[in-house]
This record gives C-alpha cells, sequence and structure tokens, in this order.
C-alpha cells in the first residue's frame, strides 16, 4: 500500500461520510424548489443526524441484540460500500479487496440485516416493509448486478476501479450496450433507494411505504446512522452511476494534482445528477406496490438486453 | 500409483487408503455394539456416536493428506468368489471423503445429544443404520469398478431409506421412504446401464478398463444421458425431484443433515467420475444440457423454497436449488472442457468443488438447527414458530451464520462460490459456438436472479422462525441447545466461516483434483497478492474476504465509539411503537404465507394452487392455500396409472384357483423343456 494510495483511500471515506448527507439536502431542496414549496435548508439532514444523536434511544422492550447491531453493520457496509466505489481516484487500496460482484453483495448484506432487525420487533408493519424490501431486493440486485456485468464486459474485469480507468480512457465510442444498462441502472437506483414512482421518502402512509415501514421503530442514535446509512447508500448508487456512464475526471494512481481536480469535478456532476433525481421524482407519480413486480422485471430484462446488444455486437 | 501388495505392511509404510479402511472397519464396529447395547439409550447416544464422530474427524484429515498424494489403489477381497472389490484413492475421490468425514464428525456429535428415547426406531439400531449409511457412502467414492460400486450405492440408498423411516409408526414418513426407494431405484438402474455401456463389451467392469475404452461419440452420449438419469434422480434434478422434500424432512435432523449435505453430493461425485474420468472425451452438447437442467432445477428449487410453510421442506427445496446450481457448475465446466478451454474449466470447475463444500456444511447447520427448533417446541410449521431468538438465542446465532452462507452473504463460504461461478460466466465469451455464447449472459441474469431469491427465502426462514413475538404461548418454554448439539453445530458454523475467509488456501487444497480431472488447476494463480482471490489477475477480477470483514468490522467499531464519545449511550426500554397501535398481538405479523405471497403472485404458473378464500359474508372465515407441483400430474401421475394396469392385466392371471396354478407350472415346464430340446 502506497503512501498516496493510502491518503486517497481515506480521504474518499471522509469525503463520502461528510458530503452524503449534503446530497440528500441538495435533492430534497430542489424538489421542493420544484414543486413549489419553500425549501429545507441544504445543511438539513446534519441538523436532522445531530439532533437524532442528541436523543436518547427508545427501544422495544423484547428487542434482540440482531436489533440494536443492525444499524451499525448497515453504517459499516455502507461506508465500505463508497470506499470501494471509485470516485476521486482509482488508486484505492481497499478496492480490490471487492469487485462488483462483492459490492452488490454488500448491498444485499446490508438488506437482509435491515429486513431482519425489522422483522425482530414482530410488529406488523416491521415485517410487511421487510417482506416488501426483499421483494424488490430479489428483483433489483440482479438487475444491478447485470448493469456491472454490462461494463465489465467492455472491460474485461469486474474490478471497480478497473472498469472506470477503462471506460474513463477509452476512445470516445458510444455502446449501444451501455445506453440499455444506463435505463436498467437509473430504474434499480430509483428502487434501491425508496425513490418516487416505487417508495416515497416523505410519506409515513402505511399502506405505501417500504423504507419507512422497516425503520419504524428505530429511534436515538439507532435511527440516525440509519438515515445517515441511507444518504451513504445513495451517494454510492449515485458515484456508481458517474462511474459507469461519466467517468471522466477520476484521478489515476501517482496523480496527486489531479485529485484536486477530481474533487470539483464529483461536486458538479454530484450536483447535476442531484437535480436529475429530484426532476424525475417531481414527475412521476408514485406506483402501487403491486405494479413495482413489473417495473423491475422491465429493468431487469433491460439490463439482459444490454448486455445480449454489447455481446451482439462484439461478436 | 502405489499398491497395496502385502496384506499386513509394516506401519511406517500404511498408505492413507488404509487408515481409511480402519475408519470404515471402526465405524462397523461402532453399529455392531450399536446392536448389542440395543435399548441402552444413554450408552449408544453419549459413547457411540461421538466416537463415531471422533473417526469421521480422522477421516477428514487422512482425506486431506491424500488430496494431494499419488492415487492409491487396493483390492479387496470380499463379496463374491473371483469378483473382489477395486478400490482407489485419488485427488478427486479424496475430496469427497474430506466432505463426509468433516460433516459426519460435525453431526454424529450433534447426534449424540439429539436422539431421544422412543422415536420408533431403537437407538442401538439406528446407531447400525447410521454408521452403515456413513459407511457405504465412504465406499461408493473408494470403489474403482461397477460391482463395488453398485453394491455399495445400493447399501447406500437402503440404509438411508431405513433411516428416512426411523420413525415408521407416522403413515407420512413410510410413503416418504417408499417415494424414496422407488425413485432411488429407478436411478439405480440407470446408473447400472451406464455402467454396462461405459465397458464396451470388454466384460470387464473395473474402472480402469473403462478408462482404457475409447466409445464413439453415440454410445458415449448414452453412457452420459444415462448417468444424468441415475445420478439426476439422486440429486434431485428436475423433473426426478419428487422424492427429496418429502423424504428429507420426514428423516430424523441428523439424518436429513447427513441426507442433503453429503448423501446428495454423492450424486456430484458420480457426475464428475463418469464424464471426466471414464469418458474421455466430452461433447460440447452435454454440458448445455446439463447447465440448462441444472438452471431450471435451481429456479424451481428456489421459487418453492420461498413458498414452503414447513422449515424442513424449505431447506429441502433449498438442496434441490443448490443441487441445481452444482449442476449447472458442471456444465459449464464440461462445455468449456469440451471445447479445449482448459482454464476456464477449471475455473468453473473450481466454483463447483468450492459449493459442494460450501452447501455441506451450511446446509448440515440449518438442518441441525431444525432438529434443535422441532424438539425444543415440537413444532415444525413456520406458522406456529416465532420469537425463538429471546429463548434460544445461542441456536438462534449460530443458526444465523448458516442462514447468511446459505443466503450467498459475503464474507461467508456460500458468497465465494457464487463469486467463481459468476466469473466463470462472465469470461465465456469467446466460446466458439455463438448460441452459447448468446445464452451466456441470459444464465448469469438467471444465477444472479437464483441467488437473489435464496436470500429472500433465507430471511423468510431465519425472520418467522426466530424473530418476532412467538406465535404459540408455549414457545416461551423452549429450551436452547444442549452441549453436545452445540458442539457438533459450533464445529460445522466453524466450517463455513472458514470457507468464507480463507478461499485462496482451500483453493490451494483442491488444486490437485482440477488438475486431475481437467488437467488445470487454479492452485497458483488464485492469490494476488497476501490473502486476495484472484483467479486470473487482480486487475481483472478479485475478492478479499478478509480484508472486506474487517472494512466492515472497523467502521462497525468506529461508529460505535465515535457515538459513545462524541454523544451518549442512553437508552430506555418501552413497549413497541408500531405507529402508536396499542393493541398488536403476535398475530399481526406476517406469516410465511404471507411471505410467500410476492413468489405465489409472481411465478404463479409454476405451481398448481388450490386457494380458498373467505368472503365477507362468511361467518367463520376460513384461509387456506395449497401448492403442489406441476410434475406430479404432468408426469407422475400418469406413469403410475399406467403401471397399475399393467400390473391389474398381470392380475389376470390370478385365478385363486390350485388347478389353475398347477397348470400354469406345468405349461411353464413345457415351454422351458421345449427352448432347452431346441
Amino acid at each position: 500500500m502506497t503512501v498516496s494510495g493510502f491518503f486517497s483511500q481515506l480521504l474518499e471515506i471522509v469525503f463520502a461520510l461528510a458530503l452524503a448527507p449534503l446530497l440528500t439536502g441538495w435533492i430534497n431542496q430542489w424538489r421542493a424548489w420544484l414543486q413549489n414549496k419553500s425549501a429545507p435548508s441544504v445543511l438539513q439532514p446534519y441538523r436532522l443526524l445531530h439532533k437524532l444523536f442528541n436523543k436518547e434511544s427508545v427501544l422495544a422492550e423484547h428487542a434482540s441484540p440482531l436489533f440494536r447491531g443492525t444499524p451499525y453493520i448497515v453504517f459499516g457496509c455502507m461506508t465500505l460500500a463508497c470506499a470501494i466505489v471509485p470516485t476521486l481516484s482509482t488508486d484505492l487500496p481497499l478496492s480490490p479487496a471487492a469487485d462488483a460482484i462483492a459490492l452488490v453483495g454488500l448491498f444485499a448484506l446490508a438488506r437482509v440485516f435491515i429486513s431482519l432487525a425489522a422483522m425482530d420487533i414482530g410488529t406488523a408493519f416491521g415485517s410487511l416493509g421487510a417482506r416488501r424490501e426483499m421483494l424488490i431486493g430479489f428483483l433489483a440486485e440482479p438487475a444491478l448486478l447485470i448493469v456491472l456485468f454490462s461494463a465489465s464486459l467492455i472491460s474485461q474485469s469486474t474490478s471497480l476501479t478497473t472498469i472506470v480507468e477503462t471506460l474513463a480512457h477509452r476512445d470516445f465510442a458510444i455502446y449501444p450496450g451501455l445506453a440499455f444498462a444506463g435505463v436498467a441502472f437509473s430504474m434499480v437506483s430509483l428502487a434501491e433507494n425508496a425513490r418516487v414512482p416505487v417508495d416515497n421518502p416523505a410519506t409515513h402512509l402505511e399502506l405505501t411505504m417500504i423504507h419507512e415501514a422497516l425503520i419504524l421503530e428505530y429511534s436515538g442514535r439507532h435511527l440516525a446512522l440509519i438515515e445517515w446509512a441511507a444518504s451513504l447508500k445513495l451517494f454510492a448508487y449515485s458515484c456508481i452511476g458517474l462511474a459507469l456512464f461519466c467517468p471522466w475526471g477520476v484521478a489515476e494512481a501517482g496523480e496527486p494534482l489531479v485529485m484536486l481536480l477530481a474533487l470539483p469535478a464529483l461536486v458538479v456532476k454530484l450536483a447535476i445528477g442531484g437535480i436529475g433525481l429530484a426532476l424525475l421524482e417531481t414527475l412521476s407519480a408514485k406506483m402501487r406496490i403491486f405494479r413495482v413486480p413489473e417495473y423491475l422485471a422491465a429493468a431487469f430484462l433491460l439490463a439482459v438486453i444490454g448486455m445480449l446488444v454489447h455481446i451482439l455486437l462484439a461478436a | 500409483m502405489r499398491l497395496r501388495m502385502s496384506p499386513l505392511p509394516h506401519v511406517s509404510d500404511w498408505l492413507v487408503l488404509d487408515g481409511v479402511l480402519v475408519v470404515l472397519a471402526a465405524w462397523l464396529l461402532v453399529g455392531v455394539t450399536g446392536i448389542a447395547a440395543l435399548r441402552r439409550f444413554r450408552f449408544v447416544a453419549r459413547v457411540l456416536f461421538p466416537i463415531g464422530g471422533l473417526f469421521g474427524l480422522l477421516l477428514g484429515g487422512l482425506a486431506l493428506t491424500a488430496v494431494s498424494g499419488t492415487p492409491e489403489v487396493a483390492v479387496l477381497p470380499i463379496g463374491l468368489p473371483s469378483l473382489p472389490f477395486h478400490l482407489r484413492l485419488d485427488s478427486l475421490s479424496a475430496f469427497f471423503l474430506m466432505v463426509v468425514g468433516f460433516v459426519a464428525a460435525g453431526v454424529s456429535t450433534f447426534a449424540a445429544g439429539y436422539f431421544r428415547k422412543g422415536e420408533g426406531t431403537p437407538p442401538g439400531l439406528l446407531c447400525l443404520e447410521y454408521h452403515i449409511f456413513l459407511a457405504s457412502m465412504v465406499m461408493v467414492i473408494l470403489a474403482d469398478d461397477a460391482y463395488a460400486y453398485m453394491v455399495m450405492w445400493e447399501t447406500m440408498a437402503l440404509s438411508s431409506y431405513f433411516l428416512v423411516t426411523a420413525n415408521h409408526r407416522i403413515r407420512e414418513v413410510r410413503s416418504a421412504g417408499y417415494l424414496y426407494l422407488v425413485v432411488a431405484h429407478i436411478g439405480a438402474i440407470a446408473i447400472l446401464l451406464c455402467f454396462g455401456v461405459l465397458q464396451a463389451n470388454t466384460g470387464v467392469y473395473t474402472f480402469a478398463n473403462m478408462r482404457a475404452q475409447t466409445l464413439t461419440p453415440f454410445w458415449g452420449s448414452v453412457a452420459f444421458l444415462l448417468a444424468l438419469f441415475g445420478f439426476g434422480a439422486k440429486a434431485g434434478i428436475l423433473p426426478l425431484h419428487v422424492w427429496l422434500p418429502e423424504a428429507h424432512p420426514a428423516a430424523p435432523s441428523p439424518v436429513s443433515a447427513l441426507m442433503s449435505a453429503v448423501m446428495l453430493k454423492m450424486a456430484v461425485y458420480g457426475m464428475l467420475r463418469v464424464s471426466f474420468d471414464l469418458l474421455k472425451a466430452q461433447m460440447w452438447w452435454w454440458g448445455a444440457l446439463l447447465l440448462a437442467l441444472g438452471l431450471a432445477t435451481a429456479l424451481f428449487g428456489v421459487v418453492f423454497a420461498s413458498v414452503q410453510t414447513d422449515m424442513k421442506r424449505l431447506l429441502a427445496y433449498s438442496s434441490i436449488e443448490n443441487m441445481g446450481l452444482l449442476f449447472a457448475g458442471m456444465g459449464l465446466t464440461l462445455t468449456f472442457s469440451a471445447y479445449g478451454m482448459p482454464p476456464m474449466a477449471a475455473l468453473a470447475l473450481t466454483a463447483t468443488l468450492y459449493h459442494v463444500a460450501s452447501h455441506a456444511f451450511f446446509k448440515s447447520l440449518l438442518f441441525l438447527s431444525t432438529g434443535c427448533v422441532l424438539h425444543a417446541t415440537g413444532e415444525r410449521n413456520l406458522g406456529r414458530l416465532g420469537g425463538l431468538i429471546r429463548t434460544m438465542p445461542w441456536l438462534a446465532w449460530v443458526t444465523l451464520v448458516g442462514v447468511l452462507a446459505s443466503a450467498g452473504l459475503p464474507p461467508l463460504g456460500g458468497f465465494v462460490s457464487e463469486w467463481l461461478l459468476l466469473q466463470s460466466f462472465l469470461f465465456t465469451p469467446g466460446l466458439p459456438n455463438p448460441l452459447l455464447n448468446m445464452l451466456i449472459p441470459v444464465v448469469a441474469a438467471l444465477i444472479a436472479l437464483v441467488a437473489a431469491l435464496a436470500g429472500y427465502t433465507m430471511v423468510k426462514f431465519f425472520g418467522v422462525i426466530f424473530l418476532g413475538q412467538p406465535r404459540e404461548d408455549r414457545l416461551a418454554q423452549a429450551r436452547d441447545a444442549g452441549p453436545w448439539e452445540r458442539a457438533g453445530m459450533l464445529w460445522l458454523m466453524g466450517g463455513c466461516i472458514a470457507l468464507g475467509l480463507l478461499p485462496v488456501q482451500f483453493i490451494r487444497l483442491i488444486d490437485p483434483v482440477t488438475r486431475q480431472l481437467v488437467s488445470v488447476g487454479l492452485g497458483n494463480a488464485v492469490e494476488g497478492g497476501g490473502w486476495l482471490l484472484a483467479p486470473t489477475s487482480v486487475e481483472r477480477a478479485s475478492y478479499g474476504p478478509v480484508i472486506f470483514l474487517l472494512g466492515v468490522a472497523a467502521s462497525f467499531a468506529l461508529a460505535f465509539l465515535i457515538v459513545r464519545r462524541f454523544y451518549h449511550g442512553r437508552l430506555r426500554r418501552a413497549p413497541a411503537w408500531d405507529c402508536g397501535y396499542r393493541w398488536q398481538t403476535a398475530r399481526m405479523q406476517d406469516t410465511a404465507e404471507g411471505f410467500g405471497q410476492p413468489i405465489r403472485q409472481m411465478f404463479e404458473p409454476f405451481f398448481v394452487m388450490e386457494r380458498e378464500l373467505p368472503t365477507p359474508f362468511d361467518r367463520q372465515p376460513r384461509y387456506r392455500v395449497t401448492i403442489a407441483d406441476h410434475f406430479w400430474g404432468w408426469i407422475y401421475l400418469p406413469v403410475v396409472a399406467l403401471a397399475e394396469r399393467i400390473a391389474r392385466l398381470f392380475g389376470l392371471l390370478q385365478q385363486g384357483r390350485i388347478a389353475t396354478y398347477l397348470m400354469y407350472s406345468f405349461l411353464t415346464l413345457v415351454a422351458t423343456l421345449l427352448a432347452v430340446k431346441r
């Protein structure tokens, strides 16, 4: 592990932890503006986290240690996910430990734990949320995997850093397969991050909620960690999207100066992406839960078609 | 090759094979002692089973040394005159022996605390059947001629039949055992025919002779298809799977564990032995067929697993799924091998073997766990369980490890094999067959779907049994696992964790096996500096489970410490909130049926479903849903009807009058004499 590698890795983790709530705040602000509401401050998520950390945790009487440990596990998973997705630099010592498949596994691990924790208390909402979350998961997870495979067929590698290096330094070529993958990826990330056509982050309406139903019993610091992990997840997904479909500007090994440039580039890309997400959420309506499997199956098929198109054209 | 010549060698030049035979003899001795102490329950449970387990450990250790050793052969003068048993211990058999030995060690230790008095078969007899079952599996692996193989294969089927029907006072158990016996024998006939084809009219049934024969593509394919039918019946491959979800749950839990974890692997062993060792040249469509069948089985298995409401049936269907994945892995290996791409074949084969080992550990762990739950609560129905993490915390945490491994989540064993399998799919473009190239992404997508559904199923399994509130009052009295049970399960859990964290070391260990079958190993290539698993190169793909685990653990610990340091650790216990609803009861939780509902809806064509839905006007509303699979109606019932019709025709001969029967004898005699005369 080189010194510069260590620093770029550390910088990336700190950057993700610090900026993830800001991204959430930014999206919320834009959403409010687009819907003609007066927007909360962009710093609102930080205030929320600070407030929640200060509050005491209220735990259900018969909650097991699994319930208490889950926020930390989910938070750990999401931190690691942000650490292995190349955002600023591809010189990441942690990245070889987990490639694209392991990244999907990491998200699945977090999902399984949070679903189990939701079932732990034994309330109607918790188990309902767990079932719905796993339902979305088992359709979204393979779709995400296939999207990543489309990219790894181009770069002949499942290592995220190699994918980004290849995609960033290719001669400008259009991959039709990647276009399908891009659409599929957008659909999956909306579902995975509990965004509007699938779930509404702003509602607590019992019949429709998924993510909120899962975390209904959490409070205080546990809830803070889970909310933070949710923003980290959104951040990680945005970074994967940028890494796959817009990888320009990421620094490579031994280029500390380029990293200085990579930071503003990333911020600008994330800001634009956030506005896009807010726009998408404003323009679409929430689906009925029974429609979600169709929506995700469409994403899954699109991803498979993308991969097929790539193989057809390459052959 | 080393050959055992003198009957009693000096201790210093004992072969590993001799050690294995000593283990076999010890197991038989333990079994016979069990008969001698037929009803002395404590002696059988606390002394004989642990001794058997110790010898299992010894077997595993011996096999471990033999994996990289040179092949050893021996001839045992038992059986018919001039038909001795030929035995051979090579890398492939050593690998499977290792799995049998190590899993048996855990299961036998568990069994020491598990069996209870008065469960059908007397304990001593159970002990005999159990150890004969173990020994016959070892002999199946060692056998080097068709005769020994078939005798031992049948012994395995019969001993496991008696074990399945241990609780023979229950009607369902008897009929499950009968079904198992029938399918096992139909499969055995196919295997016998397969050996008949393989010896190519030479009349010599040793495997050495079969290796020397070169079959035409037609007869090679016939042999392969017969093997596929025979071993597929044992493995529960579609459409021969129907016995598995009946027989595995019917058996006592340690036996279910052994059957799912080890006996099903005998089918994988047989398939590998026939298609890579005995048949020299492979054809690509064999691989494609295996792949298609395997994937269909995997998807079918996992979809059915996710709608089950009986915990052991759920696990049995999950075994069908895993066998499907194994067959798919073997199919990929065959395809690569047929196209002359040994490095890729080695990758796919490594994935398959890895999954053999990890499935053996996590599935036996899960079956044993259901055994504990069954004994503590007397309940197999998921709808009457729940909340056991509070009364049986120890069992819950150990089971959680098995559940995570089974769901294919990092950093445990199930994920490594899934990772390797997906890697081998990803590197397929480059096959000389464009059609296959096109299908590969679809196949990879299906594997990803199966893995994700397995996660769904496992959340259902663990969540409904251990989490939530107890659905029945008496669950509050459930007692956690005893010391013997804990020891056995800890051993198996250790296996799951070791397989998850030490993939590089394990792949180095099984390197000689892939070398033997596809002439290339991954052994030296797997390590990309330090603890990274990198089958080709780090740039291409790498996975480091230890770093992975440390990464998650470090951020877990840091988050914990930082929150305590800068804020506080205050905690208050209060009733569950549930949006402020006060009249929350255990009956309002999601049930196993509820968890199956989205799957039933999405995969509706898979099921034959009967639903009884209450109307708003019912005085006593009743909800009932039963799920069956189409194959009964499509294949089995017509076959049964045909068999009955033929039997009825023969029944016409049965007149019940002695004179008629005498006439039959007379006619037979005349016919025979005529035949002889001519």
